[in-house]
């Protein structure tokens, strides 16, 4: 520890902090633009000059170091000079259009002019103007008012991990801007809006609709995946304007997902549902809240009465709260029906564990970890944060590794990578349990066959980046968990663990699958594979959110009875019965419970649209109807409280509750490797305007194969091809992915193209289109 | 770190590509990126100036993000972004050579060549630039031809011998 | 035309014989002598840097730091990689000695360089080259190649279990490069953009590992105190100004070139060495150590001697031993003009005063001596100069106000007499 004085104030610090790390720990404000805790040091701005004593000039505090028994003046004259210089230098050349500026009342550039600046300037020169780049449908830029202060550019180098933006040129002509003729496509690269100081990086969906002072800040959580990521969502006449990062360490950090900053455009889109309507003689009519709810309890009611409680499932989306799920689960019980399921993605329901499946530790824990695989996985897009993390972490000596079915770049140093075919998974997996076997010389573990299992060096690879780890971890991604072959995956993973001493654990996919599992809502098993007389669709449009959209769409067109809850009006019109406009999260309050198995519980932003209510609130008032007991809530805490109640976090564990026998496979011919698209992965970001115009949102239209397929299939790069899978096709655009083993048709599920097809992996052919 | 998509065809003879394979074997086998500059250089001998193709080539070549090969070409004064002439004549025109002549030669080969700083003759033959200082103010007044060939004493007379010397 | 007087780095090269360079006559001339001594005797590393210390050879590069203690910063027993840097990228206008050295004798700058290798205990070297001495780049590939070949660099060298490997690196116009992090920015295959200091390039250089750079001229000093013995160089100098010291002199004489020289003689001799002034013409003003140095008068020049100490007592520096000389006809005006403007191009554009501030400098220094002067516009001018100086990460905005501030020092009346004029011709 360091002895040192900051404007007469004594404190102690740790070696190798900065004077700004000093100043921030005792509340003292060091004016700085460049300077960002989670960035390298850049110490270019030089607006945070201080005066140290001894030393015969000011020095950047966000840069010094601290050494024993330093005094520092932070707002001496010679420091305040300084920064007034500097001040002086940053506006010479930058707009006076504040009062057009959206960073207007948010700008750290006008707040500090305000406090440094002079009012008039004796710069008589021509200001420099500067070209506005084209950065993609999210990011609206006015490089003029650039400071070059650099974050965007070591943001998106360092935290997600490839230098999309860079400063070309030199000296006063340095400009900001992605390589030539490229937009920004980080699945995270919103948060450069935040880091801009002042109003050259803004968000384009947001820009010009409102001031910033005209907003009020609420606080939310993200509903897209299984971070539970903190939102300020900004309002404005009952609007949804903008969505912003609420600050949490131990969750999302700083920073935001693309898709969570940016689903808020469908909350306000056209096809929002807002009045309930039932189908009558194949018109669809408006209808009001009491007779659609009695249509509703009546017809489940009869349904039950004539085909039996098992002839009725109902859906829900995982993205729904703790509250909704739980008194569906409750009214469905009231009738006497047990499918309830919130996993209509999954192929396989047969893992059985002690408890729900979590991540298996806390994010902070997973960051800790000295060697981590994932196992089936397109990390950055499944889970955009986790992957920024895990790329924190690897800096840091985590040894990060992959048993995948892609060769989709992480964007950071790998220890290991074992590329399979996506029906080959498990026995990618195998691999790599079998060189850790034959490294430690243990027997096999029991009921895992690894007698057909060629290890590979990669496989040894791995292995080796867990020996003598103490801190360890094994997570199944999205691409294991909606295997078909699930159980065994599940299986091979825990017995790795076990043999490692790692944690197994199951980064939820939904924002509450934990919470789901935690309900029991992950009943029914695939309710699609044997046709129901009815459905109770929650949040969810089966084409697209459960494994078979085509089985799934063609089950819910023969059902006699279905019920559509959704707040959106569109797809399910020609086979729904019944539609219940229900609220997005952002009109209700709720809960949900993150992979950490963290519950979060939140509150509506906005009053619900129309005549939308709450799904909580639909339930409560149907279970009435229905003359159910227990559905006398008042508040969603009180269902809360109900449904997780006791000590929640014991009863998250993913230990197995009994053995599965698991043996390898060979497998050939071309194989689909089906996976959710990154902006289709639910009823709201699939509307989200911005988002579907983004690069990715392009590449879920296409197939991906590798240079031999394409070859052997007679197709060209960028040409189209024709892929049928069951009854099913879809024609799509040709393109090159050389992270693709042979055979392998990537070809995206959860997509209005591939509707038709069938299960996420299986036997495909391509045709030239 | 490299993208998925490499580029598949070469934009480069196989002589520069083993240029720049020397040049990479220069630094430590995680180090390839200190390799852009030269690999740059070779680039443009070969093909005059650097289109952004071949500026993501060399990067993907060198599996670094092509913003980062964009910017090391627009830092340094000699990479050309755009296509110059058959010679490339590099007049210094810092105090040091201005004080013998640094203008003087400047003007002349404008006036000759009815060309200013950062054109091109019509045959498309020569283009002028103005240079900062070169390292060789003993020498002055100096002009450096297409970026590797120094001439010393660049006065009129040895101007004319000179341009009549470059085909 | 590079004019040897007495020194040590072009000691008894013969610059009319187009072979001088090559390792056959540099081992005439006495070259790897002094590495051969090192490894035939065992000479310890201590002992090389006390000799180093004891020669009070001060860096070349411009900042004249000790050679020997720089030297002994180097933590010797690191376990990782360290690296050895020579600083050839030769771009502060004025200077061009160290092309000389590169084409004349390259040979003495590597064993320098393979010296400092041993004396430090460091297995890798690169020599950053200039951009636009392609021609000198080209021939130190070619004496690395005859040095390899000869047994003198590369893997157990001399049959000795020391290796030292050596490589070229060219750069490609921006003399910021010049300045030690900007320089290891680029051998990293960056933009030349200076790094912070500290930590410096002592405990985090190249690729982040301890890293030692020196000028070429420093370099290629070394061979001669290692033989002859760091005392026989203090002596051909003055106290605390060790040696001999190459002199880029360019402008208006008639014989521009490098003169080696003892620091500590008087700038009457050189001027007279280098045959007077052009045209028989007076002296008006020196700017004595590359253009970043406060220009000097004809009278205050005229009683120095060419050393540090007596430079700096001057009011200037003595910097990269780059003596512009300028006569009575130079306008200042259009002198500081250009200079301005060069330090406003070769910004490197990271930090605010500097990105900024250079260009604020040359528009108003080009205002004046286009007849656009205002009144206020020498006042301005300091106060932008003091807004840059002191507050930027290298000191290229150093570089760019001390010009200004050594022409409005000696020169004021000029810059004045314009802006009166101007202000005449609105009709003020
Ligand atoms: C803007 C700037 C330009 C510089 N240019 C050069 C240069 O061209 N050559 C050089 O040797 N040193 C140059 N230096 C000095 C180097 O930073 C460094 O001090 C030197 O290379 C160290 O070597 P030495 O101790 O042998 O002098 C420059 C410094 C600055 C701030
Ligand atoms: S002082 Fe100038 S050259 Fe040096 S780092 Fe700052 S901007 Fe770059
Ligand atoms: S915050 Fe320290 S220099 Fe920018």
């Amino acid at each position: 520890m360091l002895e040192i004085e900051i404007d007469g104030k004594k404190l102690t610090v740790p070696g190798g902090s900065t004077v700004m790390d000093a100043a921030n720990s005792i509340g003292v404000h060091i004016p700085h633009f460049c300077y960002h805790k989670k960035l390298s040091i850049a110490a270019n701005c030089r607006m945070c000059l201080v005066q140290v004593e001894k030393a015969p000039k000011p020095l950047p505090a966000c840069a010094t170091p601290v050494t024993d028994g330093m005094k520092v003046f932070t707002h001496s004259d010679q420091a305040v000079t300084a920064q007034k210089g500097v001040m002086e230098f940053l506006l010479i050349n930058h707009p006076l259009d504040c009062p057009i500026c959206d960073q207007g009342g948010e700008c750290q550039l006008q707040d500090l002019a305000v406090g440094y600046g002079q009012s008039g300037s004796d710069y008589a020169e021509e200001k420099r103007v500067v070209a506005n780049k084209d950065l993609g449908p999210l990011i609206s830029t006015d490089m003029t008012r650039c400071i070059h202060c650099s974050r965007c550019v070591r943001f998106t180098e360092e935290i997600a991990g490839f230098q999309e933006l860079g400063m070309a040129n030199r000296g006063e002509f340095t400009e900001v801007m992605p390589f030539i003729g490229k937009t920004v496509n980080s699945e995270i690269s919103g948060n450069v809006i935040d880091l801009c100081p002042v109003g050259a990086l803004t968000s384009k969906p947001f820009r010009y609709t409102a001031r910033t002072w005209e907003l009020s800040r609420r606080k939310s959580v993200g509903a897209h995946d299984g971070l539970g990521s903190n939102l300020i969502v900004q309002v404005k006449n009952n609007k949804v304007m903008r969505v912003l990062p609420l600050e949490n360490e131990a969750i999302n950090e700083c920073w935001l997902s693309d898709r969570d900053r940016y689903s808020y455009e469908a909350l306000n889109s056209q096809e929002r549902l807002t009045k309930p309507m039932i189908k009558q003689g194949g018109v669809w009519q408006e209808a009001d809240w009491q007779t659609a709810l009695e249509y509703v309890a009546n017809g489940l009611k009869q349904v039950v009465a004539e085909h039996g409680k098992d002839s009725v499932a109902a859906v829900a989306s995982a993205n729904s709260t703790v509250e909704e799920l739980f008194t569906l689960r409750k009214l469905m019980a009231g009738l006497g029906v047990e499918a309830v399921q919130a996993f209509a993605r999954n192929a396989d329901f047969s893992v059985k564990t002690q408890g729900a499946k979590w991540l298996g530790q806390s994010l902070e824990e997973l960051s800790q970890n000295e060697a981590v695989l994932i196992v089936g996985s397109t990390v950055r897009k499944e889970q955009p944060l986790l992957a920024q993390r895990l790329r924190q972490a690897v800096k840091k000596g985590m040894a990060l590794s992959l048993v995948n079915v892609h060769g989709d770049d992480l964007l950071t140093k790998l220890a290991g990578e074992v590329i399979v075919r996506p029906d080959q998974l498990l026995e990618g997996l195998l691999q790599v349990v079998k060189a850790v076997v034959e490294l430690k010389s243990v027997a096999a573990p029991a009921g895992i066959d690894l007698a057909n299992v060629v290890v590979s060096d990669a496989a040894r690879a791995i292995a080796n980046s867990f020996e003598g780890k103490a801190k360890a971890a094994v997570l199944l991604g999205n691409i294991a968990q909606t295997s078909a072959r699930y159980a065994e995956i599940y299986a091979a993973a825990a017995a790795l663990a076990a043999l490692t001493g790692a944690k197994l654990g199951v980064p939820a996919v939904a924002a509450n699958s934990v919470g789901a599992e935690l309900i029991g809502a992950d009943l029914g098993g695939n309710v699609f594979a044997a046709a129901k007389k009815a459905y109770v669709f929650v949040g969810v449009e089966p084409e697209f959110d459960a494994h078979n959209g085509s089985q799934a769409l063609a089950a819910a067109k023969q059902a006699e009875m279905v019920v559509v809850m959704s707040a959106f009006q569109s797809c399910a019109m020609d086979y729904a019965d019944v539609l219940l406009p229900i609220s997005p999260f952002t009109e209700t309050s709720g809960t949900f419970v993150n992979m950490e198995g963290k519950a979060q519980s939140f509150n509506g932003v906005v009053r619900p649209l129309g005549e939308t209510r709450p799904a909580w609130k639909v339930f409560r008032v149907l279970g009435n109807v229905l003359g159910f007991n227990g559905f006398d809530y008042n508040s969603s805490e009180e269902i809360r409280d109900e449904a997780l109640a006791g000590d929640t976090a014991a009863r998250l564990n993913n230990t197995l509750t009994s053995a599965v026998a698991v043996s390898a496979k060979s497998a050939q011919g071309l194989v689909r490797l089906g996976e959710v698209p990154v902006y289709q992965g639910d009823a709201i970001v699939r509307r989200a305007p911005s988002l579907q115009a983004t690069a990715d949102a392009a590449l879920a239209t296409t197939v991906r194969l590798n240079a031999a397929t394409i070859a052997k299939l007679g197709l060209v790069d960028g040409g189209k091809a024709i892929v049928k899978q069951g009854q099913g096709s879809a024609e799509l655009t040709v393109k090159l992915d050389a992270g693709l083993l042979d055979d392998v048709v990537r070809v995206a599920t959860s997509h209005p193209l591939t509707r038709d097809l069938g299960e996420m992996v299986g036997a495909v052919e391509v045709l030239k289109g | 770190m490299s993208t998925n998509n490499l580029t598949t065809h070469n934009l480069l003879s196989a002589e520069s590509l083993a240029q720049i394979d020397r040049e990479v074997a220069k630094y430590p086998a995680d180090q390839a990126r200190s390799a852009v500059m030269g690999a740059l250089r070779i680039a443009q001998v070969e093909k005059r100036y650097l289109t952004n193709d071949m500026i993501e080539f060399i990067a993907n070549y060198l599996g670094i993000a092509p913003m980062m090969a964009y910017e090391v070409a627009t830092f340094y004064n000699m990479y050309d972004m755009k296509p110059v002439g058959k010679h490339k004549l590099t007049v210094c025109t810092n105090l040091p050579c201005a004080l013998s002549g640094g203008y003087t030669t400047a003007n002349y080969l404008k006036q000759k060549l009815g060309i200013d700083f950062n054109e091109t003759t019509a045959d498309g033959k020569f283009t002028l630039k103005e240079g900062e200082c070169m390292g060789a103010c003993g020498y002055a007044p100096v002009m450096l031809v297409n970026n590797h060939s120094m001439c010393n004493h660049m006065t009129p007379e040895a101007i004319d011998k000179k341009l009549a010397e470059l085909e | 035309m590079t004019v040897y007087v007495k020194g040590v780095v072009f000691e008894n090269v013969n610059f009319e014989d187009p072979n001088c360079w090559r390792l056959e006559e540099y081992v005439k001339r006495g070259g790897y002598a002094a590495l051969k001594k090192i490894i035939n005797d065992k000479i310890t590393q201590d002992d090389i840097i006390a000799d180093m210390k004891t020669s009070g050879l001060r860096g070349r590069g411009g900042a004249g730091f000790p050679t020997g203690l720089k030297w002994s910063f180097m933590p010797r027993s690191f376990p990782g990689q360290k690296y050895l840097v020579c600083n050839t990228d030769e771009g502060e206008p004025g200077t061009f000695k160290d092309l000389d050295i590169m084409v004349y004798n390259p040979h003495a700058l590597i064993e320098g360089m393979i010296i400092g290798g041993y004396a430090m205990g460091i297995t890798v070297g690169y020599n950053y080259i200039h951009g636009e001495v392609f021609e000198a780049y080209q021939r130190f590939e070619e004496a690395l190649e005859e040095a390899r070949a000869a047994g003198f660099l590369g893997d157990n060298i001399l049959g000795s279990d020391f290796c030292f490997q050596l490589h070229g690196h060219h750069g490609y116009g921006a003399y910021i490069c010049g300045e030690e992090t900007a320089l290891l920015e680029s051998l990293e295959g960056k933009k030349g953009q200076p790094r912070f200091k500290p930590p410096f390039p002592a405990s985090y250089g190249l690729y982040g590992k301890p890293t030692t750079i020196n000028n070429t001229e420093t370099f290629a000093s070394v061979p001669y105190i290692i033989r002859e013995g760091g005392q026989k160089f203090l002596e051909l100098g003055k106290p605390n100004n060790g040696g001999t010291k190459l002199f880029s002199v360019s402008g208006h004489v008639n014989r521009p070139g490098n003169y080696e020289i003892p620091l500590g003689t008087p700038f009457s001799e050189l001027l007279e060495m280098c045959g007077g002034m052009r045209d028989g013409k007076k002296l008006k003003a020196v700017i004595p150590g590359g253009s970043s140095a406060p220009v000097l008068p004809a009278d205050v020049m005229m009683q120095c001697t060419m050393d540090y100490d007596s430079i700096a007592k001057a009011g200037s520096m003595l910097g990269s031993g780059a003596v512009i000389v300028m006569d009575e006809t130079v306008c200042m005006v259009s002198a500081l003009e250009r200079l301005s403007y060069f330090y406003h191009e070769e910004s490197c554009g990271q930090c605010t005063p500097c990105r900024e501030g250079t260009g604020w400098l040359y528009r108003v220094v080009h205002r004046i001596a286009n007849g656009e002067g205002r009144p206020e516009d020498l006042d301005l001018l300091s106060r932008v100069g003091d807004n840059i100086a002191g507050r930027t990460i290298c000191a290229l905005g150093d570089a760019a106000v001390f010009p200004v501030r050594g022409m409005l020092k000696h020169f004021r009346h000029e810059f004045e007499d314009l802006i009166n004029k101007a202000q005449k011709a609105k009709g003020l």
